[in-house]
């Protein structure tokens, strides 16, 4: 008989263990149905996790794609996480991130063809402010009605997407795009564009923030007493309230935090390797930085990690479409593979598998 | 009426890293009230929830009426003729009486017979109950006979009760003792757990004690005294708190007029509650659960924020300040529950000083933490306060209930508060760890703070208290000095009727 016995506090080896075991996991069953639908599992995983860094032809393409993937996923992630923490689940970054994008290219847009190197921080500046204008929505209806905030932040994404078929193809149009949907390339324009920092690293602004942002949130949660209350209120609300903490300011707080981060994301990312506002600008980013999230144990550290790991399965499951010609759901089965794992071994963190009868312990 | 009923022998349970019963043996016979005494700690649960089914001995056998007996799940339990009260009690608030009885029973019969039923062994056991009401409109003690009525109606041989008399005023408990006689006196045999001693003095015709998982003795308790059944609890002897000698001095809260509405569908509003508390003084609130204490408490608390001119502290408005106010005034509270309010369970027990003591302590400095003095200040409360624990790091949620309780308690006493409230201080603790934290309440009061103690358990209210008053729907009676008081008058005022009206009762 296998049973689940409770920890008398959480396993300190299995917190850093189980997102090891969860990828094995995945590598063993999505081996099993690379296997089944008649590939090499061998190859199929080599192609996924190794070729991307190591391919001789590849590689020089596919390695700097690396941090350009894993960039906003882990700047979304950390500040959807930092909600998470809370218990705040806001499920509409990709709505923020969105909305982000449009604001920040609207306003250099605004400017075009003005140069000046106060353009790119501006539109950094109005591309946070925007994430966080729509992340408010959620927040501000939940302190003020009570709704939930899971469902007004994924509502919001459709609105969002919504907003970015109308504006690509209307306000935001580039006069000379000889009528094709989509604004002008800001990657092109000298004072928007958010070039690689270091040639062939992938390594850009939103990147570098990302790195900075990790930094900052290791720094909130462990060290600042508003990352102590966070936390608090993830664990315990009734002793949050106890201890003085604010529930209406911490909703306000992570929801706001979090628009930030995917605005900034967003903005980032048009000015970057998307280059401009177009109807299809919306990528799941900001859906897969809750993966991002909880693969990285909510931690900021974590993330970063997680959010390498994923951008890794992402480029090499191009990548393994591309060369073993793999149907593309195979990819995304695996991809769910690794979430569900990662939900499921985590009960070892605070509970031990026993098997056979219930011993005496001495 | 000697036969043995329920034979245990050498019964043990072990959980990983400690042994919760240790060879335990003893008899229950036919037909009397056995108790079942011991700490925190010491294995009663363990022991009843393996007579209930609800655990497996690794060890040991058990007799029941001459067959072996080894239940492997509650419902066997009850088919053999063993019932059990719980402490927290499994109602739906939602639902009726009948409708409650019915989902415990195996095979419920149509809902008029069954509240037919309940009406007969209502009447013959006297306690009066309807089976039509909501389980949300009864008093805890009326909740009570609803899990009493439940395990009645299957005839139970045994009936297991955990610490029943908790949640009651004196005379509910006198209620529930005649019920309790009277089914002894038709051969019902009871298992009783309590901490209440003079109760099991009054009650049960033998005790069995148990420490660190030990039966370390019988007793018969009506010729024991309670000083010496606590002593063997313990296995030690125990300071009872020394009275203490001072003269109130200036007031340091004043609650005036404090109304509050109900915060949900089955709280207490508060109505127009007043009373001053001064320095150097305790004050004991005691009433029936459910009448306001928590409510009480959380607007002292700042967790629910007054109106405006009801909560003075030392002469200031703080009607309208929040928990982080009211302690930099120096107003500091402990609620009564301990895990999930008064301490976050998965955090450590540093993380969890921060939670009251970080403003007061100089723990934060900038919003920044400083982990180190927080953990300083965790080990002081510990080493002074007696928290018996590994360290600083464990989390709350793995210390036992009463030292989880000495270290919440202690870490508001450290911070040296002007005016301290605290709901149950001592509930569910020990009768060691019970009279270190009423010292400590006690001392703190001699050094000349002000001091509000909510509990339900009378004796200590008597123990430690000035004076007294009692919370009834919301409202608080007169209070009255403590040394004029005597019980029958106490219960007179837990049940509203203020000024010695005779009360008024419903039906």
């Amino acid at each position: 008989m296998i049973r689940l016995e409770k920890r008398p506090q959480p396993s300190k080896m299995w917190i850093y263990m189980t997102p090891v075991l969860a990828v094995l996991l995945t590598m063993l069953f999505g081996g099993i149905m690379f296997m089944v639908i008649g590939t090499s599992p061998i190859e199929a995983i080599r192609t996924i996790f190794w070729d991307p860094l190591f391919h001789p032809q590849f590689a020089a393409f596919s390695r700097p794609q690396l941090l350009v993937k894993a960039g906003p996923l882990i700047l979304i992630a950390i500040g959807l996480s930092i909600g998470f923490r809370a218990g705040i689940w806001n499920i509409g970054a990709e709505g923020q991130y969105i909305i982000g994008a449009i604001c920040g290219a609207g306003v250099g847009l605004a400017l075009y063809p003005m140069e000046s190197a106060l353009i790119l921080p501006l539109m950094i500046i109005a591309g946070a402010l925007g994430g966080w204008a729509w992340a408010m929505i959620p927040a501000i209806l939940k302190v003020k009605f009570g709704t939930n905030e899971i469902l007004v932040s994924l509502m919001l994404v459709y609105v969002a997407e919504n907003i970015l078929a109308s504006v690509s193809s209307g306000v935001l149009r580039n006069p000379e795009g000889m009528g094709f949907p989509g604004s002008r390339n800001l990657a092109q324009w000298s004072s928007s564009q958010n070039l690689e920092l270091f040639a062939g690293s992938g390594m850009h602004l939103g990147v570098l923030t990302a790195f900075i942002a990790v930094i900052l949130a290791y720094v909130l949660l462990t060290r600042h007493i508003q990352g102590y209350n966070i936390r608090l209120t993830g664990e315990a609300p009734r002793a949050a309230r106890f201890a003085g903490v604010s529930p209406a300011r911490t909703v306000l707080f992570c929801l706001g935090l979090a628009g930030v981060l995917a605005g900034m994301a967003g903005l980032f990312e048009v000015t970057g390797p998307a280059g401009q506002i177009t109807i299809d600008f919306g990528s799941g980013y900001g859906f897969t930085a809750i993966i991002v999230a909880f693969l990285g144990r909510l931690h900021p550290v974590g993330i970063l990690l997680a959010g390498l790991l994923m951008a890794l399965t992402y480029i090499g499951g191009e990548l393994a479409q591309l060369m073993l010609g793999v149907p593309g759901a195979s990819i995304q089965l695996f991809q769910g593979m690794l979430l569900f794992f990662l939900l499921g071994v985590d009960v070892l963190t605070n509970f031990r598998i026993r098997v056979g009868k219930a011993e005496v312990a001495a | 009426m000697a036969d043995t009923l329920l034979s245990l022998s050498g019964l043990t349970k072990a959980y990983p890293g400690v042994v919760a019963n240790d060879d335990v043996s003893f008899d229950i016979r036919e037909g009397e009230i056995h108790a079942l005494l011991g700490e925190n700690g010491a294995g009663k649960s363990t022991l009843v929830k393996m007579i209930y089914g609800l655990v497996k001995p690794d060890k040991g056998a058990m007799v029941f009426r001459g067959a072996p007996y080894a239940p492997a799940e509650p419902r066997a339990a009850r088919a053999s003729g063993v019932a059990m009260v719980f402490q927290h009690f499994s109602l739906f608030d939602a639902l009726d009486v009948a409708e409650n009885v019915a989902l415990g029973m195996e095979n419920p019969p149509p809902a008029r017979d069954l509240a037919q039923q309940i009406r007969e062994v209502s009447e013959t056991y006297g306690l009066p109950l309807d089976p039509s009401r909501t389980v949300g409109t009864l008093s805890a003690g009326e909740r009570q006979r609803v899990e009493i009525i439940r395990c009645l109606l299957q005839d139970p041989k045994l009936l297991i009760m955990d610490e029943p008399t908790s949640v009651l005023t004196p005379q509910e408990v006198e209620i529930l003792f005649e019920t309790l006689r009277k089914l002894k006196s038709e051969g019902t045999a009871i298992l009783y757990i309590s901490h209440k001693l003079e109760e099991i003095r009054s009650l049960c015709d033998h005790a069995t004690v148990l420490r660190l998982g030990k039966n370390v003795g019988t007793c018969t308790p009506s010729e024991t005294t309670a000083r010496a059944m606590a002593e063997m609890m313990i296995g030690s002897t125990f300071a009872t708190p020394a009275a203490k000698a001072t003269t109130p001095g200036d007031v340091l809260l004043r609650v005036d007029n404090l109304t509050m509405p109900a915060p949900g569908s089955f709280g207490t509003p508060l109505r127009s509650i007043s009373f001053e508390l001064r320095a150097g003084e305790v004050l004991g609130f005691g009433g029936v659960a459910g009448n306001g204490q928590d409510e009480l408490l959380l607007a002292l608390s700042g967790e629910r924020l007054a109106e405006k001119g009801t909560i003075w502290v030392k002469g200031a408005d703080v009607s309208r300040d929040g928990p982080t106010a009211r302690r930099a005034a120096g107003c500091l509270t402990a609620p009564e529950e301990r895990l999930g309010h008064a301490a976050a369970p998965n955090m450590s027990l540093t993380e969890n000083v921060i939670l009251t003591a970080g403003r007061r302590e100089n723990l934060v400095n900038n919003g920044f933490i400083n982990w180190g003095r927080a953990d300083q200040f965790a080990a002081d409360v510990i080493k002074r306060f007696d928290v018996r624990t590994p360290g600083t790091h464990v989390a709350a949620r793995a210390l036992s209930g009463g030292n989880l309780q000495k270290f919440v308690i202690g870490r508001e006493v450290a911070q040296n508060p002007d005016v301290l409230v605290v709901n149950q201080p001592t509930w569910g603790v020990d009768a060691a760890a019970a009279a270190a934290i009423r010292q400590a309440l006690l001392d703190l009061a001699e050094k000349g703070a002000a001091i509000l103690v909510v509990s339900q358990d009378l004796d200590e209210l008597m123990e430690i208290a000035d004076r007294f008053g009692a919370l009834n729907e919301g409202r608080l009676s007169a209070l009255k000095p403590v040394k004029d008081l005597d019980l029958e008058e106490i219960g007179l005022m837990m049940g509203g009727a203020h000024d010695m009206e005779v009360a008024h009762v419903a039906e």
